[in-house]
């Protein structure tokens, strides 16, 4: 089997600090991937080196078979391939949410307003936004703030999305709207890998789950195997420390 | 009949009794009210009674505060002060527009543009760390000594040169803690749809930037409205200059107390107003 996207021996540092220390992982077509683990354990790092927003101090990565972590390699090329939604929605404030959405389609995929019109109006009307396309970032909750931030990730038309934590700045009330949009994405067939919290999310719709510790993947397997029997003593307590 | 909630509650009790903390707190407000008035009224009676006692008096009322000069010069110095406001209307954007540039240059990161960072540096760092007034002697009187024909040996032209040279490195300065100040997540969100450098500065990163910069920079405009004053030692015979010769003509010092009075109509607002917008801006942040 030959994944979308494959990682072996990925490692970064940030000064004198290990994030990660040498992550294998694969992810194949269509497959969602949950990482969890504590705080500092390297999820939200390694997110960002799959996309190169962080450039990896050793390893490989492979998007279809492609050496992407090559130094010297130009990002751009490459992220319009793996979008990314980050905790904090990161949302441009000056601009309405579909300016918000249009803007990269428009720079870097050369299309007009136009263009995109019908395509964005109907992702935000799929994800229940369909009243809110003229908003500012400020007028909208945390969770449609969030869902806006999705939408614009998948206008790049991404091969794989990346989530990084994105319910966790959410009140809890809100959480439940966001995590129907990644339900929708995984019906879609849509290739994910996410850093999250929500167990009980991860274990009703991933794949593959991956307990990372300290900078590596400790354990992975189908979320029944590893949520029910985990194999190691780490693993065991993070989840009896979550679930 | 529905009975809401929200009646059953005691409302207008609460508005028309004063709670024991409200009753407090207006004590104390009243109490701060009253000393404040009381040390007012005797600070200001004091300067009335013990200024005039001073020797001199009669004679600094005289040639500051003559009611007849100042009547005789004000229109003057009114007209004279459009060209203040002329010389203003042209460097303000000339200073906009070298500024952001110049702010530009010193965030550039590619190496075949090292020169135009280097530049930025060094431009920013001459013209903040002299004198305006010193910029307008060199610029003002050593160009024109070159011997240039009319119309380029103009004061206009150089004086103004020298405004914008200077006043384009503070606000370069302001812009780029404007861009700093935008969070590199923003850039991060940028980067990852794929936006280049370039189109992360132009969409993303500066309209924000300028945006927060807003009110800082209005301050370095009314600076500049108060330094154009200084033009009037290369030439232009702006409101300070012709308050000099109403000086002369008169020999009275009325029309300059005038100019100052000229320069507090405009700047007390704007200044007034910068500082409503950066409050503004500041509660927005909290």
């Amino acid at each position: 089997m030959t994944a979308k996207l494959s990682l072996r021996g990925v490692r970064k540092r940030f000064d004198d600090h290990d994030v990660c220390k040498g992550i294998d992982l694969d992810v194949a077509e269509g497959e969602m991937v949950c990482l969890i683990g504590a705080s500092g354990s390297g999820k939200s790092t390694l997110l960002r080196c799959m996309n190169l927003l962080e450039p990896i101090d050793d390893g490989t990565i492979w998007l279809d078979g492609k050496d992407i972590s090559e130094p010297g390699l130009d990002p751009q090329p490459v992220r319009r391939q793996i979008g990314i939604v980050f905790q904090s929605y990161n949302l441009f404030p000056h601009m309405t949410a579909v300016e918000n959405v249009m803007l990269a389609p428009r720079r870097v995929r050369g299309l007009s307003r136009d263009d995109l019109r019908p395509r964005v109006t109907e992702l935000f009307t799929r994800f229940g936004l369909g009243e809110r396309m003229e908003h500012y970032p400020d007028q909208l909750s945390g969770g449609q703030q969030q869902r806006v931030a999705i939408i614009r990730a998948l206008a790049m038309e991404p091969q794989i999305m990346l989530f990084d934590e994105i319910t966790s700045a959410l009140d809890p009330e809100l959480v439940g709207e966001v995590l129907d949009v990644l339900r929708d994405l995984r019906q879609q067939g849509m290739t994910m890998v996410l850093a999250t919290h929500e167990m009980g999310f991860a274990r009703e719709l991933a794949d593959k789950v991956c307990f990372l510790d300290a900078g590596r993947i400790l354990e992975q397997g189908p979320p029944e195997v590893l949520f029910a029997e985990p194999r190691e003593a780490r693993t065991k307590a993070f989840l009896s420390r979550v679930l | 009949m529905d009975k809401s909630p929200v009646q059953d509650r005691p409302v207008e009790h609460v508005a028309s009794v004063p709670t024991r903390r409200e009753l407090y707190e207006a004590g104390v407000r009243r109490r701060s009210n009253r000393i404040a008035l009381i040390s007012t009224v005797s600070v200001v009676l004091a300067l009335i009674v013990l200024v005039p006692l001073a020797p001199g008096w009669d004679a600094v009322q005289r040639a500051f505060f003559n009611g007849k000069v100042f009547v005789a010069t004000f229109p003057g110095l009114l007209e004279a002060f459009l060209l203040n406001v002329m010389i203003f209307a042209w460097s303000a954007p000339l200073i906009a527009i070298m500024g952001l540039a110049i702010a530009l240059c010193r965030d550039t990161r590619a190496p075949a543009l090292f020169p135009l960072r280097l530049f930025g540096i060094a431009y920013t760092d001459v013209f903040r760390g002299l004198p305006v007034v010193l910029v307008i002697y060199i610029i003002g009187f050593g160009i024109p000594g070159l011997g240039l024909p009319r119309p380029w040996n103009s004061p206009y032209i150089w004086g103004t040169l020298a405004l914008v040279l200077v006043y384009s490195a503070y606000v370069a300065e302001v812009i780029r803690s404007g861009i700093d100040s935008i969070h590199k997540s923003q850039r991060s969100a940028a980067a990852s749809l794929g936006l280049n450098d370039r189109d992360t500065m132009r969409y993303v990163v500066l309209p924000q930037a300028i945006r927060n910069v807003v009110p800082a920079n209005m301050n370095l405009f009314i600076a500049l409205q108060k330094d154009v004053a200084l033009l009037s030692f290369i030439g232009p015979v702006e409101v300070f200059r012709q308050a000099g010769v109403y000086k002369s003509l008169y020999a009275n010092f009325t029309p300059y107390v005038g100019a100052a009075l000229i320069f507090l109509i405009l700047t007390i607002p704007a200044t007034r107003y910068a500082d409503y917008l950066m409050n503004k801006q500041n509660k927005a942040r909290t």
